[in-house]
């Protein structure tokens, strides 16, 4: 019961942290700013605080460096999200969830080259 | 010089809104799951997972359609994501901020101070890069 409690925590709380950010880079031009707020720690921001609570600071530390590499790979991700919608003038959402395998990739690229076995 | 155009929240319909919440939700509370079963090394990943990123740049499509060319409403689309690419500058310094200040500062005022790196370092980027040509 405790771990549904949290799940819907967190999931409204991020819902909530998620939504507002998306909604500040919607009233910004030209495009290319607003797209900034898509790299936005809004799902970082609200589970960071809630494991600090939950796991402690140390924990959320933990979360935090593994982030960065996160990060990294939604920097290729975008970019070649990016031109694939606009240089290969592609459909944007089939295009962004075509891209996505570049994430998963970069990601685990990352992970195994940098953190694998670390605490 | 970026600019604000406040009649852009009401192009977003109420289901659009809907969507990002849904998505932004379930990330979140799936990323905690992940920590829980594997630990916060690969829970930590997925804390820069795109999350919302396809829906809002499908989303910036389908408004520039309404008053734009297909070509031109794609080009749009694609800065957005452009865009998010430089951002992720200003996620990387966001994690490094709270990994190694994590001893050191109370945890609230980190992520503030967290926040406040990624606003910086994500729009000194943008400048940095001639604001992607605009």
């Amino acid at each position: 019961m405790r771990g549904m409690g949290e799940f819907l925590l967190r999931f409204v709380i991020g819902g909530v942290v998620v939504s507002l950010l998306a909604a500040l880079g919607d009233v910004f031009k030209p495009k290319s700013f607003a797209g900034l707020f898509g790299a936005a720690p809004s799902v970082a921001l609200a589970t960071l605080a809630l494991t600090a609570i939950s796991k402690g600071v140390t924990y959320s530390g933990i979360e935090a460096r593994s982030m960065c590499l996160g990060a990294v790979a939604l920097g290729a991700y975008a970019f070649v999200g990016a031109f694939f919608v606009k240089k290969l003038q592609l459909q944007a959402l089939p295009a962004m969830l075509a891209a996505m395998p570049i994430w998963f990739m970069a990601v685990l690229i990352l992970y195994f080259a940098l953190l694998a076995g670390k605490n | 010089m970026p600019k604000v155009d406040l009649k852009a929240i009401r192009k977003t319909r109420p289901d659009q809104y809907a969507l990002r919440f849904a998505f932004g939700g379930l990330i979140t509370a799936v990323a905690g799951l992940i920590a829980v079963r594997f630990g916060p090394v690969i829970g930590g990943l997925f804390l820069g997972f795109p999350a919302i990123l396809p829906a809002s740049v499908s989303l910036v499509q389908d408004h520039a359609k309404q008053d734009k060319p297909e070509q031109e409403a794609k080009k749009e689309a694609g800065d957005d994501s452009l865009g998010a690419s430089i951002g992720s500058l200003g996620l990387i310094a966001f994690g490094l901020t709270v990994w190694l200040g994590v001893s050191y500062v109370q945890f609230a005022l980190l992520l503030v101070l967290g926040g406040a790196v990624w606003l910086t370092v994500s729009i000194s980027a943008w400048y940095l890069f001639g604001g992607l040509r605009k």
